[in-house]
């Protein structure tokens, strides 16, 4: 019997629904149509009635379900709903400058042409009125079907309920089926009943992230009433340290974030420095080839930056790796034994490199689009959202050095480097081709910052400088973890990030940046091998 | 005494020679040929050339620590614009009341940061003697410090260059900062005179290049006096063989501080004369590349010579001139092709060329430290 009864109402409501529906197309057809416009009588009882007679004529319109009647609303309270003084026509300034305004018909909002300010009339609201036509206005979004656009106009009402919305409110929180939007909503409510002195809304606002929650509460935590004031500043304590927990985990995940930067910055260079002893300042360079390789494929395949990115991995290990069987073979090769030597020339290949970007690209900046499933940002709770590119870029430098770790530990190649870099001369008599390895190994460390640059990309702007920003922080984070050690490598550039971005609050970005050199320089001092030493034979190369 | 002993070394004398000739016919031509006579030399161009100058004591400064001691140092540029900011905050403080905002004690940009009194680290700077006093302490005692962590802890090879290079980076973001209370970005400029002499005047200008070329000679004579004394042996000891030097009972350290600090307080005076040349120092002078390219003027004119360390900044200095001017765009391009070039084809620099002529039998050893020793 319910059942049917409320399948009638449902039909009744379609029905109501169509035929509202055709009367409006009707209406915006032609204006011939000889039915009246019910909404041309209600804005003239707008333009008619006294300050107190519009509150009742705007919850008349509110209530009417007037698909137009957001517009009216809007431009209500914008001072652009105006009349026509000789037709008494309604019409919506389009573009309130100058003598001539562009209007539209409030009816049918067709183009009406252009109007002297002197032919119109505008309908008066004062500041009382405003403000009900402001709630007005995110209660008749809290109407909408689309739950998102509930909850956007929900959140708007956060701080904003009077006491006259409170009513209408109420009703359409219990309509409502969105979980979400009833927490929202519920807030709102909680807020203003807080504001009204009562004590059972801390318990609603307790352990809630959002700051006007706070404001609310630290507001009623100074109110007269003692039972009031002690509620609010417990729930109030209680918050911070839950903020407090999410700012630490905050800092932590930014200190990782930027300590994977500078852990795919680096591991490139644990291999090429760190194992083959190779010092190679043209390493920030590689990284930067990476980037622009990113650009270029994005260039290549327009509106896919999703794909190009993804192909851009092994396209930007490829290039960079090239470069450097280039760098090893024309220059570093003639430099064996030589390490100071080897990074003058190098340095010099760095600056040939940028200069050659800058001729033929360009010394500016290049945009490399983030493809839609890497930006916005995974919300964990109000005060804590992790960016997801970042998280990307910190999951993809896990993945990197755990490739590189397999690659090191269980390929021959791996065996090779570990038998060549310990002892050349016998490597070579155990058949081992010394050069093949050396040239293999420095395209795989070339490589792997060409992948750096990819990821890059995504975090910073890609120009001719973006190696050299690097390298520093790379040579850093290599001699710190110690050379040779690819887990010092993770651990140091994690460990620095960390540090960088604790520091960071209390010292601003460049104090704590330097006060992280700093650190590293009198580290090496005390631990001139770095964190893990190498032992045994190979720690006297 | 030791000091005047290169006086009697033939090529130290035939070096003072052509820099007092060269520099003699450099003052002559511009006070005695009429402005469009074809060998005039204008003032800018005396200026420019006394830049030059301050930029060869700074090399003979490197090339002692490279040169001699085996120390790849990327952070001179660090000493030399450190002795150049105490040479700024004199001149900052000569400006007086007629900066833009006419304060009489504050320099314009601290006005311009509301600041209402002059930082303790510049008082005095506005007496000469302390200020000139600064410019060899200011670097000598960096040097000091840094060097007594680093030597003591026996860090050395590759790894004292990346720290090096490490330090002139973080000085360099210091010195950004407008906190830092050293003009920020724009660093110190706008500077009026010097111990009562205008700057713009002619004049003073051929002064300070007169006064450039002393100090380069005076630099070389101290350089080529430590070279030729026995702490000079103990240094290239430890340069071809550090760990055996230590063995032998020497206290290798206390060597490469004393040298390290000679060396940075010589790049601090070429700073020194430097900025009231160019009339501003910022903190891009402590950016690694400016550091970098220091190395590579010394690597050109040829390592463990002095006089090759000096040639090459002329050479390097002098191309950059003309290159920025003519096209700009390929000015990185020939610096790095001359990194290239001098590192893999001409190991010991323009010096060495001269030499191989001659048939000279002194060789320029190639191994720098102990690391390749062990390894080769």
């Amino acid at each position: 019997m319910g059942m049917f009864s409320a399948g009638r109402g449902l039909v009744g409501l379609v029905l109501a629904g169509l035929l509202w529906l055709s009367a409006g197309s009707a209406l915006g057809a032609s204006e011939a149509s000889s039915a009246p416009d019910p909404g041309r009588g209600l804005l003239t009882e707008l333009a008619e009635a006294d300050y107190n007679g519009k509150k009742a004529v705007i919850d008349t319109i509110v209530a009417s379900g007037d698909e137009r009647s957001r517009r009216w609303l809007e431009s209500l309270a914008d001072g652009k709903l105006q009349r026509l003084k000789d037709s008494g026509d309604f019409v919506i300034v389009l573009r309130n400058r100058g003598r001539e305004w562009p209007v539209v018909d409030a009816l049918t909002f067709e183009d009406a042409g252009e109007v002297s300010r002197r032919a119109l009339d505008r309908i008066r609201i004062n500041n009382a009125l405003r403000g009900y036509l402001d709630s007005s206005l995110a209660l008749f979004d809290l109407r909408v079907d689309d739950p998102q656009a509930r909850l956007v106009a929900a959140r708007d009402l956060i701080g904003e309920v009077d006491e006259s919305s409170v009513e209408p409110i109420a009703r359409l929180l219990a309509e409502e089926s969105d979980s979400d939007v009833v927490t929202t909503l519920e807030l709102a409510l909680a807020i203003q009943r807080l504001d009204q002195g009562d004590v059972e809304a801390v318990e609603v606002l307790a352990g809630n992230l959002d700051s006007r929650a706070r404001a609310a509460l630290s507001q009623a935590s100074r109110s007269d009433d003692p039972t009031l004031a002690a509620a609010a500043s417990e729930a109030l304590t209680s918050i911070e340290q839950v903020l407090k927990i999410n700012r630490a985990a905050e800092t932590l995940y930014f200190g990782l974030s930027l300590g994977s930067v500078l852990v795919l910055a680096a591991i490139g260079l644990a291999i090429t420095f760190g194992v083959m002893g190779v010092i190679n300042m043209a390493h920030g360079e590689l990284i930067m080839l990476g980037a622009y390789t990113t650009w270029a494929m994005q260039q290549v395949l327009p509106g896919q930056p999703g794909l190009a990115l993804l192909l851009s991995i092994p396209a930007g290990f490829l290039v960079a790796a090239l470069a450097g069987v280039a760098i090893e073979r024309s220059v570093i090769q003639f430099l064996k034994g030589r390490p100071l030597e080897t990074l003058l020339a190098t340095f010099g290949v760095s600056l040939i490199l940028q200069q050659l970007v800058r001729t033929v690209i360009s010394p500016l900046n290049r945009t490399v689009v983030t493809p839609e499933w890497m930006s916005g940002s995974l919300m964990v709770n109000d005060a804590l959202s992790l960016t997801l590119n970042r998280l990307y870029v910190l999951g993809f430098a896990l993945l990197v050095f755990a490739a590189l770790m397999l690659v090191m530990r269980r390929t021959r190649l791996g065996l090779e480097v570990r038998a060549v870099t310990q002892n050349r001369a016998m490597a070579r008599a155990m058949g081992i081709r010394a050069t093949r390895v050396d040239i293999l190994t420095f395209a795989l460390g070339s490589g792997v910052a060409g992948l750096a640059g990819v990821a890059l990309s995504q975090l910073t702007n890609v120009g001719p400088n973006l190696g050299q920003n690097y390298i520093i922080d790379s040579f850093m984070v290599v001699v710190f973890g110690g050379v040779g050690n690819l887990w010092g490598t993770l651990v140091a550039g994690l460990s620095l990030g960390v540090i960088n971005q604790v520091l960071e609050p209390w010292a601003g970005a460049v104090l704590a940046k330097i006060l992280v050199l700093v650190f590293i320089i009198l580290f090496i001092q005390k631990r001139p091998r770095g964190l893990f030493p190498q032992k045994g034979r190979a720690a006297e190369g | 005494m030791w000091l005047t002993r290169p006086l009697s070394e033939r090529s130290t004398l035939l070096f003072l020679a052509v820099l007092g000739v060269v520099m003699a016919l450099v003052v002559a031509c511009n006070l005695w040929l009429p402005r469009g006579h074809a060998l005039h030399v204008s003032t800018y161009t005396v200026t420019l050339l006394g830049k030059y100058l301050c930029y060869a004591l700074l090399a003979v400064a490197v090339d002692l620590v490279w040169g001699y001691l085996g120390i790849l140092s990327l952070g001179h540029g660090a000493f030399f614009a450190l002795g150049g900011y105490a040479m700024g905050m004199y001149l900052m403080r000569q400006i007086g009341d007629r900066g833009v905002y006419g304060d009489p004690q504050l320099p314009d940009f601290m006005v311009f940061l509301n600041w209402d009194s002059l930082p303790w680290y510049w008082q005095g700077f506005d007496m000469a003697w302390f200020a000139f006093l600064m410019v060899l302490l200011a670097p000598g005692l960096l040097a000091l410090v840094f060097g007594f962590l680093a030597f003591r802890s026996r860090v050395t090879g590759v790894y004292l260059s990346i720290i090096t290079q490490a330090l002139t980076f973080a000085l360099m973001l210091a010195f950004f900062r407008n906190e830092m209370g050293f003009g920020g970005n724009n660093g110190l400029t706008d500077f009026k005179e010097l111990m009562g002499f205008d700057l713009t005047a002619h004049a003073t200008r051929l002064g300070l290049f007169i006064a450039s070329g002393v100090a380069l000679a005076l630099g070389y004579v101290l350089c080529r006096a430590i070279v030729v004394s026995k702490l000079g042996r103990v240094c290239i000891a430890v340069r071809d063989a550090e760990a055996r030097t230590r063995f032998l009972g020497y206290r290798v350290e206390r060597y490469q501080l004393f040298v390290f600090m000679v060396s940075a307080m010589l790049a601090g005076v070429a700073g020194a004369l430097y900025v009231p040349q160019v009339g501003i120092i910022n903190p891009s002078e402590f950016s690694p590349l400016f550091s970098i390219e220091i190395v590579v003027w010394v690597a050109l004119g040829g390592r463990a010579t002095l006089f090759g360390a000096v040639i090459g900044a002329l050479v390097v200095n002098y191309a950059k001139s003309v290159f920025t001017g003519v096209m700009p765009e390929a000015w990185l391009f020939a610096l790095g092709a001359l990194f290239v070039l001098v590192t893999v084809m001409l190991p010991n620099g323009i010096a060495g060329l001269l030499r191989r002529r001659r048939g000279d039998a002194e060789q320029v050893p190639t191994s720098t430290t102990t690391t390749t020793e062990a390894s080769t």
